[in-house]
């Protein structure tokens, strides 16, 4: 058996523990340890986007770290932000208004890009908003929801809540 | 998809990094960001069977500027310098290029130092150190040395790091006064590696006539990231003009040597250098005038 380290990390506020192999990634850590399976993993080597978490408030790719590398760390994953009684966060809303999404498989990771662009005061301009989108990549809808989602909302609150 | 299995260390001093290079050689590989190592590990076309994470080494976590220097230290993120506060008067060139590496979740986590190390002759770090006289340090077993940029970038994806060495800080020298900048690149899609990439950098006579100084470096043209000095020197000593700029860009045309690959032609990486020259000196100049906003 390959030697595995203990992984203490709080997502969403709420503490975790568990094991790792040193070569295991952060996405798979929070998907067969810890079953948060909202973060979805697509490439695998850092260029899809699905995986994106953010860590102390910034976004990464949960597929480029280890999980032993986030020993003691912060997270914020996509089951953090809906309210406990099921109240979406209002770019869920929004996504969910325009059409943002098909088959769903990219959502968690454009949810949480977005998260991080409008705790930062993310302006509300098309151009902006998909620069920022580039790192997430979408098969089904063509971006248009989706950049139609965020400059709603980035419009309407010039910045949103992180998730809580 | 899997990186295959390695032992895992996580120094917390550089003397701490030094001995386990020293201890297991070859078979060790420096994790800084991963940003690069990690897809690479999961590709398996890297399988090291040692992994030595810096990222604990807390020593090692610093930017700091003064008048005109940048000190990065090794686990200094893009994204560190990207939102420095009035980068983009001090060097239009250096955000700019910065907002070409990746997305910003690649940035949040990616490191300047690792990118030297790394050497991708299409990423832009290696670049702005040719372009803007940066120095790099490397610690070893007998020491500390500098090396300059021009010295670093030996090859593809290979530097003048020995084996048992680690880079722990880049200095880039930032001038100040009448002097401008510009980074333009030509990629498949934004974040994308670059195809070409051009920077420049012009200072000015004080009647703002004559151009001082210049810098021209590219990427994606060559083994490393290259300056263009034969492009320089035709700037130096002549008026800021949109002729000496074609000329200029020209010079680089025909002093680059790209290879062809699935992404370009050598010929149109060429032409796109020549334009992207071009466009970039008259920004440049037009900083260094002050005419326009930069950034």
């Amino acid at each position: 058996m390959a030697e595995t380290y203990i992984v203490k990390t709080e997502v969403n506020g709420k503490r975790y523990q568990g094991r790792a192999e040193a070569r295991t990634t952060l996405a798979d850590f929070l998907r067969d340890q810890l079953n948060l399976t909202g973060t979805h993993l697509g490439c695998e080597h850092g260029v899809c986007g699905a995986c994106t978490i953010l860590m102390e408030g910034r976004s990464i790719r949960s597929c480029l770290m280890f999980a032993v590398q986030a020993d003691g760390k912060s997270l914020e994953t996509i089951e953090g932000l809906a309210e406990s009684d099921g109240t979406l966060h209002p770019i869920q809303e929004a996504f969910s208004k325009h059409h943002a999404l098909q088959c769903g498989f990219c959502t968690p990771g454009f949810l949480m890009t977005i998260i991080e662009y409008l705790a930062e005061g993310g302006e509300a301009d098309e151009e902006t908003i998909r620069q920022r989108l580039s790192g997430n990549l979408c098969r089904c809808t063509g971006y248009q929801g989706i950049v139609k989602a965020v400059g709603e909302v980035a419009a309407r609150s010039g910045s949103a809540p992180t998730s809580g | 998809m899997k990186p295959a299995a390695f032992s895992y260390h996580a120094p917390k001093s550089v003397e701490e990094i030094l001995s386990l290079l020293s201890e297991h050689g070859d078979e060790a590989k420096i994790l800084g960001g991963g940003q690069s190592l990690i897809p690479l590990m999961a590709l398996r076309l890297a399988t090291p069977s040692v992994v030595i994470d810096i990222n604990g080494v807390d020593d090692l976590d610093y930017v700091r500027t003064d008048d005109n220097t940048l000190q990065i230290g090794a686990l200094a993120r893009h994204r560190d310098i990207e939102e420095l506060k009035g980068l983009a008067e001090w060097c239009p060139m250096l955000l700019e290029a910065i907002q070409m590496v990746g997305h910003v979740a690649i940035r949040n986590r990616g490191t300047v130092v690792g990118s030297m190390a790394h050497a991708d002759p299409a990423a832009e770090w290696p670049a702005m150190a040719l372009g803007l006289e940066g120095v790099i340090d490397v610690v070893g077993p007998s020491g500390k040395r500098t090396i300059a940029a021009d010295d670093f970038f030996v090859s593809l994806l290979t530097t003048a790091i020995e084996p048992g060495e680690v880079a722990t800080e880049v200095r880039l020298h930032l001038p100040k006064g009448r002097v401008g900048s510009c980074f333009l690149e030509l990629a498949r899609r934004h974040g994308d590696f670059a195809v070409t990439g051009v920077g420049t950098q012009m200072s000015l006579s004080s009647d703002r006539e004559c151009v001082e100084d210049a810098r021209v470096v590219a990427i994606g043209v060559g083994q490393t990231a290259v300056r263009i000095r034969e492009a320089e020197d035709v700037l130096v000593g002549e008026s800021p003009i949109d002729e000496l700029y074609r000329e200029a860009a020209r010079v680089v045309h025909d002093t680059i040597a790209p290879s062809d690959d699935i992404h370009a032609t050598a010929d149109y990486r060429r032409s796109i250098a020549e334009v992207l020259t071009r466009r970039s000196l008259a920004i440049a100049a037009e900083r260094a005038r002050g005419e326009t906003a930069n950034g």
